[in-house]
């Protein structure tokens, strides 16, 4: 069973005048099967954490260990990360242009599977997965989120997340932007996935909305680069009803 | 495309759209000019002529030299270059009704696409012995493609050139430079009315050769031309591919790829000269460059004259920075005499390699290597398409694959 182990954690950005930490100390472990909601204000380093355990070269891990199964991921390139598992759906999915949505699929499943998927039954599974997003065929021949509306983009992080199957899934804000409609189709998405219970999944929310739809088992609330207190789905209702004042107070990273 | 423009005070405004600014490593400084000082015709040291001694010897200030290193051309710029040495291999296959002779300059088809713009290209309009005329006779449609392979074996050569396409005739030439030589070669179409033409240049020269000429069109009543200019080789390459159009309804499409490696310097200065009503013009060239003192350089220079009403125009420049240490030079130049045309406008830009591409693609198990190349791939796919010669595009995809390799090893 796939584990993700995240211990101690610390990570610095360059920034004007020196480096500067933006996670100190993260603690968490995420089991296949299980799913982590981490909700935190603006600026609290949730898109850092998820960037470093992607391996984005801005981020400079300074301490602490990531281990998927025991082996250390931080020794990873990206690439190699996401064929140990690890996938991450963007905030800000960027574009490629000149590379094809399904050209892109391909190449990223046969890297993530090691093999070329079979055209045949690939071709089905893809129309098939863009179906049950609402995604339009035509899509398929459009350049990799070029041009694509904000929905567009998640459902399309989304798409991949179904066709690659990692053991680890990290959201990053995979809620931010979407219309009550496209956030359903994105949560269907996700929990069906979820339900095949070969996923450990990373929640990174700003909002308790998308837990309505997608039921954690533990949360955490992120506070100045690390977490701050964790608990079960109760501790949503707390965030929902208190805000995120209790913690920033005293110590904002900004 | 736009709406037509009625007086010139509205030129500010809709059809004309303006570059993209500047990144590292770069320049790129269009312009609109409506009237303005600096012309076209102002920014040549000298007016056209077929004779050398008409030019100037430059020494790197002046406005169409000022991006090229003088010192690297052999001597073609400053008549210290003297034909020589062992001779370029040239091998011409053509279809049956294609006709090939050599001819002297007085013959009256030598020279009619225009004079020459600049020192280089009257020096060799001066040094050559005999010129080549290859003509399609009017109304073939050829089955297969003219191919003119042009191999250097070391030695300077003084070239020129003509294609001649006869009324409503069409023919494809592919024109392919391999090896080592300095060369400095003009070419001319001729495009009868109706005629349609496409050439594919290709310079796929060693790393040593000197290649500078000047390749002007001359676009009948309602002829289209295609041009495709594929720059991969050479120390220095410098082409001024040029367009004139000798009556209405004319169509140019000029595309242009380069690839600037490792101390090359590559320079593509365009020229369209808008001067009979409704025709039109659509300029597309990247580029991507990687390595220490790779120099690409791209002037587009577009004029609408007076008479030229109903043009519609667009020229685009995009060039991709792989590494440290490349330099791009783009100036857009876009001259309107006239506010009664359907549409003109141009873009320019330079960017690095992103970064965040190659990130984004690479998280989804893509190796560096394989992610590089479908961004590369990518960014010169829509121009690739445009060629619609199977063999050359493969053979394009080919070179841009290896050029990579190259990089990462
Ligand atoms: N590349 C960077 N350079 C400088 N500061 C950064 C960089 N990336 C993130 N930061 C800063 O780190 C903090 C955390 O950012 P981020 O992880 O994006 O937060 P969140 O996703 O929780 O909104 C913010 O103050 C942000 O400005
Ligand atoms: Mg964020």
């Amino acid at each position: 069973m796939a584990t993700l182990e995240i211990h101690d954690l610390h990570v610095s950005v360059e920034a004007e005048g020196g480096p500067r930490e933006i996670l100190r100390g993260v603690d968490l472990t995420v089991k296949q099967g299980e799913t982590h909601a981490i909700m935190g204000p603006n600026g609290s380093g949730k898109s850092t954490l998820a960037y470093s355990l992607a391996g984005h070269p801005k981020y400079t891990v300074t301490g602490g260990t990531v281990t998927l199964d025991g082996e250390d991921v931080l020794e990873m390139s990206v690439d190699e990360r996401a064929r140990a598992g690890v996938f991450l759906a963007m905030q800000y999915p960027v574009e490629v242009p000149g590379v094809s949505v399904s050209n892109f699929l391909r190449t990223s499943a046969t890297a993530v599977r090691g093999e070329a998927p079979k055209l045949r039954t690939w071709v089905k599974e893809v129309k098939e997965a863009m179906e049950r997003l609402s995604i339009d065929p035509s899509f398929a021949e459009r350049n990799v989120n070029e041009g694509f509306s904000g929905g567009e983009k998640k459902r399309h992080e989304i798409l991949q997340l179904e066709l690659l199957r990692p053991s680890i899934a990290i959201l990053d804000e995979t809620d931010s932007g979407l219309d009550v409609d496209a956030l359903r189709i994105v949560s269907e998405g996700v929990n069906r996935v979820r339900e095949t219970g070969e996923v450990g999944t990373l929640l990174i929310t700003h909002y308790t909305r998308i837990l309505r739809y997608i039921k954690p088992d533990h949360v955490h609330v992120f506070a100045n680069g690390r977490i701050a207190e964790s608990g079960g789905a109760e501790l949503a209702d707390k965030l929902e009803n208190e805000g995120y004042e209790a913690y920033v107070k005293g110590g904002a990273s900004e | 495309m736009a709406e037509p423009q009625n007086s010139p005070k509205d030129l500010r405004q809709a059809p004309v759209q303006g570059g993209l600014p500047s990144a590292l490593g770069s320049t790129t400084s269009g312009a609109i000019a409506v009237a303005a000082e600096s012309t076209t015709a102002t920014r040549m040291s000298a007016p056209p002529s077929f004779d050398v001694a008409d030019f100037p010897v430059p020494h790197g200030r002046e406005e169409e030299w000022r991006f090229t290193p003088l010192e690297r051309l052999k001597g073609l710029h400053d008549g210290s270059a003297a034909a020589g040495g062992a001779d370029l291999k040239i091998d011409i296959l053509a279809p049956d009704e294609v006709t090939h002779e050599l001819v002297d300059r007085s013959d009256p088809r030598v020279g009619k696409a225009g004079k020459s713009v600049d020192r280089v290209a009257a020096a060799a309009f001066s040094a050559f012995e005999k010129a080549s005329v290859i003509t399609v006779p009017k109304e073939a449609v050829l089955a297969d493609p003219i191919r003119i392979a042009v191999h250097g074996q070391g030695g300077t050569t003084f070239a020129h050139q003509v294609i001649e396409v006869g009324a409503f005739a069409e023919a494809v030439v592919v024109i392919d430079h391999t090896g080592d030589a300095v060369l400095a070669a003009n070419v001319e179409y001729h495009l009868g009315d109706g005629a349609k033409l496409t050439v594919v240049s290709v310079q796929d020269w060693d790393d040593t050769a000197v290649h500078a000429g000047q390749h002007t069109a001359l676009v009948g009543r309602d002829a289209t031309f295609k041009s495709v200019v594929v720059t991969f080789g050479g120390d220095l390459v410098r082409l001024n591919p040029r367009v004139q159009y000798q009556g209405p309804g004319g169509e140019a499409e000029l595309y242009g790829l380069y690839f600037t490696d490792n101390g090359q310097h590559q320079e593509h200065r365009l020229f369209v000269d808008h001067e009979a009503p409704n025709c039109r013009s659509n300029v597309a060239y990247k580029g991507a460059l990687q390595g220490q003192d790779a120099h690409a350089v791209w002037i587009g220079d577009v004029l609408i004259r007076a008479a030229a009403t109903g043009t519609d125009t667009y020229e685009l420049n995009r060039n991709l920075v792989l590494t440290d240490g490349a330099r791009v030079d783009s100036v857009p130049n876009l001259e309107i005499e006239t506010g009664e045309i359907v549409g003109a406008g141009h873009a320019s830009a330079t960017g690095r390699f992103e970064d965040e591409q190659l990130f984004y693609l690479m998280a989804r198990g893509i190796p560096a290597e394989e992610a590089r190349r479908l961004v590369v791939r990518g960014f010169f796919a829509e121009l690739v398409q445009q060629i619609g010669l199977p063999d050359v595009e493969e053979r394009l995809i080919a070179k841009i694959e290896a050029e990579l390799e190259a990089s990462v090893a």
